[in-house]
């Protein structure tokens, strides 16, 4: 009898250790959450704070579509609470086997730390009609560059805030908080942005990849061409001299390439037309200077109103 | 109830068209004073405003609701609206991705990678048809339930079909473990968990046909787990265990129930750099001789080093890979044990000089399974064009001096194309 009450006391003491304390190491320590670019690791950094351990898989300056599914990946993707996808196959050629051998019930697709932001995104480009692999490297469900309206930037801040304060209600008001900062913060910079780009609305350029849909849209530019002859397709002869061509035409003097992709061609364009190539990084991160959300528009808005103005 | 929701929904902005028009033919075409039909203009503008602020209202309203179907108020245009507060008109855009795809959401991934292969010239020991639909690869992938995902890959050759690989992996399983279960290709170094379409040659290193099972390796059905192995601080370690009925051609047979062969392989991975890496793998297999009574066993070792400089990362890369596999068969006769203990290795590189070319050589060494010490040695070099990473052509230089003192030197061409939506390859 004595025994039996000397168990359930210890049993009792336990459970309450094991309430009042595990709740407080749970609280203490970071949401570790995985990215698979520096875009979304930024902006959850903005929403996070403190409370999170943001990581992304690619860098800025690699393409997004191609990148290898190496095992040092896994280490990170073990330790997960949360992984933040771009989704729309952007992944698809490197995220899903990193996905099913890490091991990692939290994160596999359709749980509860698995998020796909363009569900919450502006998305552009859904191609209508009949999809083949004719039409290059295309992307059935969208173009998946829409980071780049800050619209969509403040959507995916939105969902991350409402994941994170799914995961740890204690911190809710915190992330509310550091969420209305960020977008009081991205109102203004947004209202700057605008006020720079108003001269240049409409005006034409030519791009390497179709990244760049939402930021033109968004800023009034018009693309005019891509390089590519389709995504994801190498330019052809062919098709290098009928961009030069549209461009003599209309007058089109800027080429936007992302940092990627190798400059020849673009660089043999401009010399044809006397245009100009711009190395625009599509992501945080695609150059030194850009270590966050904000500084990728201020980067290229910056040398698009420098570019523009140069060339009258 | 998402699609009454959004019917409903677009009665209320049919509805609002409606009011439009009707309100729009009450215009007396013929007025002529401008002033006045300016006012009428603004008025009717705050009236879509408020109409339009009325909708926004009763959508958000409509989520309470139970779907009930709305009575359609014909007289609404005519009565009057209750000036709502001037809202700014609720712009909304679509959001999400295209929804075309969820009618066959959940149909499993298709796809079918077709494999041709030719050969010109003096084959020797190793024939192979001059045209060849040497390999047509059939995949279903997906996710099977929010614990597991499955893969099946069918090879369809000139003669028949056959399982090349189907199993079920269990992704959501405790303490870091994988549990794989049906027929798959064995952990056994390399090149033998590979798919045809994926190696950088038309064909595979002398030692994997002479050792390791030739063409289709050890592929067998059985059971795999693995874990990601607790190490030093940036390095990524996975050990591997995998047992198998114990049919392998020309290495294992299974006889009776006992007769399982297995698999035990450890991985480590490092990071060099961002753009630099290394693997270094050991492998060890066992079972029961393919020839008789008796038992075979297979050590291997295995380096990666591979390049790829992330800025031109779809522009330059390069792979180093060797394999060396040591096996020891014992087989028991009346006059005692018989043992072989053939070896065999290949060093690899292949190099990306542009977007769209590489090329590679291989040099290959490897004993046969037989009393005799015999051993062939072969070398090849490789080049391959890519017209997009759905297809490649390649030619393949490949000269192989066999222990019989056979030489042969052979032109190998292969066409390889995917369709559909071929799962990504693991690294």
């Amino acid at each position: 009898m004595k025994m039996a009450i000397a168990w359930k006391a210890l049993i009792q003491s336990l459970l309450f250790v094991l309430l009042v304390f595990a709740p407080g190491v749970r609280a203490a320590s970071k949401v570790n959450v995985v990215t698979a670019t520096e875009d979304l690791a930024s902006l959850t950094q903005e929403v996070g704070g403190d409370r999170v351990a943001v990581d992304s898989i690619a860098k800025g300056y690699q393409d997004p579509h191609f990148v290898e599914p190496k095992p040092s990946f896994l280490l990170k993707l073990q330790k997960a609470d949360l992984l933040e996808v771009v989704g729309l196959q952007l992944e698809i050629g490197w995220l899903p086997p990193l996905i099913i051998q890490s091991r990692n019930p939290k994160i596999q697709v359709g749980a509860p730390g698995y998020i796909d932001m363009s569900t919450f995104c502006q998305i552009l480009e859904i191609p209508t009609g009949q999809i083949t692999r004719a039409m290059g490297d295309v992307h059935p469900l969208g173009n998946p560059h829409y980071w780049l309206d800050p619209e969509n930037g403040r959507r995916i801040a939105k969902a991350v805030q409402n994941k994170l304060s799914s995961m740890r209600p204690n911190d809710a008001q915190y992330f509310a908080q550091r969420y209305a900062d960020f977008d009081a913060r991205l109102s203004a910079a947004e209202k700057r942005w605008d006020a720079m780009m108003a001269p240049f609305r409409g005006r034409k350029v030519i791009t390497y990849h179709r990244s760049w849909p939402n930021f033109c849209q968004r800023f009034g530019l018009v693309v005019a061409e891509y390089v590519e002859p389709r995504p994801g397709i190498p330019p052809t002869p062919s098709h290098t001299l009928a961009v030069i061509n549209l461009m003599l035409q209309e007058n089109i003097k800027l080429i936007l390439v992302e940092p990627y992709f190798d400059l020849r061609t673009p660089e043999s364009i401009a010399q044809k037309t006397g245009a100009r190539v711009l190395v625009m990084p599509p992501s945080v991160g695609g150059v030194k200077e850009v270590t966050n959300y904000f500084q990728l528009f201020d980067y290229d808005i910056g040398l698009l109103v420098k570019a523009f103005s140069e060339l009258k | 109830m998402k699609t009454a929701s959004w019917t409903k929904g677009n009665i209320w902005s049919r509805l609002l068209c409606i009011c439009i028009m009707v309100y729009g033919c009450k215009i007396p075409l013929a007025a002529q004073d401008t002033v006045e039909l300016l006012d009428r203009i603004k008025a009717m503008e705050d009236r879509i405003k408020s109409l339009e602020a009325e909708v926004a209202a009763l959508k958000a309203h409509q989520g309470e609701q139970p779907a009930v179907a709305a009575p359609a108020p014909v007289e609404t245009p005519t009565t009057t609206v209750t000036p709502v507060a001037a809202q700014p008109p609720v712009e909304a855009p679509q959001l999400g991705g295209a929804g075309a795809a969820a009618a066959k959401a959940l149909n499993p991934d298709i796809s079918v990678i077709g494999n041709f292969l030719g050969g010109v010239g003096y084959g020797a020991n190793r024939t192979t048809p001059s045209l060849e639909m040497h390999e047509s690869e059939v995949g279903f992938q997906a996710i099977i339930d929010p614990y597991a995902r499955g893969d099946f890959f069918l090879t369809f050759g000139e003669q028949g079909v056959g399982l090349e690989e189907g199993y079920i992996t269990f992704t959501a399983l405790p303490g870091g473990l994988q549990l794989k279960a049906g027929k798959m290709r064995g952990a056994f170094g390399v090149v033998n968990t590979q798919h045809s379409h994926v190696l950088p040659w038309t064909d595979r290193p002398l030692v994997t046909q002479n050792l390791v099972g030739g063409e289709d390796g050890i592929s067998d059905a059985g059971l795999s787990i693995s874990r990601i192995l607790p190490a030093p601080k940036n390095i990524f370690l996975e050990g591997t265990a995998q047992v198998f009925r114990g049919d392998t051609e020309g290495v294992y047979r299974s006889n009776r129930r006992s007769d399982v062969s297995t698999i035990g392989h450890l991985r480590a991975y490092r990071d060099l750099s961002e753009s630099a890496n290394l693997t270094l793998g050991a492998s060890y297999s066992h079972g029961h001789s393919f020839w008789g009574d008796g038992s075979n066993e297979l050590y291997g070792l295995d380096a990666t080093f591979r390049w790829k400089p992330l800025r031109r990362a779809i522009y330059h890369s390069f792979v180093g890979r060797s394999e060396f596999v040591w096996a020891r068969a014992t087989m028991n006769s009346v006059a005692g044990p018989v043992m072989a203990r053939p070896f065999g290795y290949y060093i690899s590189a292949d190099y990306q000089f542009r977007r769209r070319w590489f090329v590679g050589g291989r040099f290959d060494h490897s004993g046969r399974f037989t009393i005799e010490r015999l051993t062939d040695t072969g070398g090849s070099v490789v080049l391959t064009y890519w017209p997009s990473e759905f297809s490649q052509i390649r030619g393949q230089l490949r000269q192989t001096r066999y222990g019989e003192k056979l030489t042969a030197n052979e032109l190998l061409f292969q066409f390889s194309f995917a369709l559909g939506a071929h799962g990504a390859h693991p690294f």
